[in-house]
């Protein structure tokens, strides 16, 4: 199961009927001390459904002056008195229902995705074919997708790199446009004259990455020189980090040469089908 | 009949450190101080990635947000399978003062 299918408290703070209402920096030094805390909070000044999805739970924080109000709600409710809590002890209320309800710790995982900009992305796959780690998927309809968020590798926005038509953005990158800043003529013409990652790097990352190591194999069999190919594969790498700001982290982990072979080879025959299939259902384009 | 009441959303971007600090807070502290309805989530990536139903309903009427970049943040809500209304003001707080930010989600009907 992915840590994004775990249930999740979300706060309400009431102040319709049957509640007072919070001072105004009462009220939004709670609000801030539970957002920092990952809780999202809606401001509720009557009963209207408050939507959350079925696994989640609702905690209703309010300055109550008789018994709690009916809400209409879909998921589980519970009603925290508030009369007198500071933020402190109110996010540690929050938690406690998060504890005790099995809710995964928000902030736990860096929402770090790529995020497509349809109106400029052609479908190629390229992408897809990019990733090493499963991140893209093709819908039925034949459409690139991100498909597995939380396999994305933090701070990593290399795909971005490769997208012809920069077209992937990762909203929390710091500079544009792949943080969604909008696509300049500047930007543009830096693809073009990238053209594609094969001009960049001298070869195609996968088959850098595999001559580099066979190289470096080689070099080793024949001069048992561990030194020297140690500093090649460092060398390469810190090419990589640099050209495309991948994190060591991530180039540290990457699969060995063979799997990466491997991988590549599936991702070849994903978008082979998929754009096999497009071509055969106009809808899909 | 009357049109559908602006939704009003506040992304915090709790779980990174692109938003200016500063801002974030000033925008939130004017919104609580205001005394309208408005929604407060930690972080508007999250919610795509986790599919959140809250965001076809943000995205179901006129809705002022306060967030990132808009191309990221149609992005998101696309992603989510609920596209935001063209009509959808998205405010930056990565770019724009916040002063701006706050009197352009309250700006009166």
């Amino acid at each position: 199961m992915s840590r994004l299918d775990t249930a999740q408290v979300r706060t309400v703070i009431y102040e319709g009927p049957g509640s007072l209402p919070l001072e105004a920096n009462v009220r939004s030094q709670i609000m801030a001390a539970l957002l920092e805390k990952g809780f999202a909070v809606t401001s509720l000044r009557d009963r209207r459904p408050v939507t959350a999805l079925p696994r989640d739970f609702l905690l209703v924080l309010g300055r109550f002056v008789s018994e709690p109000p009916q809400f209409h709600s879909e998921v589980a409710l519970r009603f925290q008195q508030i009369e007198g809590m500071d933020s402190g002890a109110v996010v540690k209320a929050a938690e406690e229902l998060q504890a005790n309800t099995g809710g995964v710790k928000a902030g736990a995982w860096k929402p770090w995705f790529p995020v497509i900009d349809y109106t400029r992305c052609t479908n190629c796959m390229q992408c897809l074919s990019f990733c090493l780690f499963d991140v893209y998927g093709v819908s039925a309809g034949g459409k690139i997708q991100v498909r597995n968020h939380d396999n994305c590798k933090t701070d990593c926005p290399a795909c971005s790199r490769v997208c012809p038509e920069v077209a992937i953005m990762f909203p929390k990158y710091r500079h544009g446009p792949i943080n969604g800043d909008q696509v300049s003529e500047d930007d543009m013409r830096r693809e073009a004259m990238k053209v594609d990652i094969s001009a960049l790097l001298g070869g195609d990352i996968y088959s850098l990455l595999r001559d580099r190591s066979a190289k470096a194999k080689s070099r080793f069999s024949k001069e048992r020189d561990d030194e020297r190919a140690l500093k090649e594969r460092q060398n390469c790498l810190l090419k990589l980090q640099k050209e495309m700001d991948i994190p060591m982290e991530v180039l540290a982990s990457l699969p060995s040469p063979e799997a990466i072979r491997a991988k590549a080879e599936q991702a070849a025959a994903r978008v082979r089908d998929a754009l096999t299939s497009n071509s055969s259902t106009p809808e899909a384009s | 009949m009357s049109a559908p009441p602006v939704r009003i959303l506040y992304c915090h971007c709790a779980f990174a450190r692109v938003v200016p600090t500063d801002v974030k807070s000033s925008v939130l502290a004017t919104l609580a101080a205001s005394g309208v309805e408005f929604e407060a989530v930690p972080d508007l990536c999250e919610m795509s990635a986790r599919q959140d139903p809250r965001m076809a309903e943000l995205a179901s009427g006129p809705v002022r947000l306060a967030a990132c970049y808009p191309r990221a943040v149609r992005g998101l809500f696309e992603a989510a399978g609920s596209p935001l209304p063209g009509s959808a003001q998205i405010l930056n707080m990565r770019a724009e003062p916040a002063e701006k930010v706050a009197a352009a989600l309250l700006t009166e009907e």
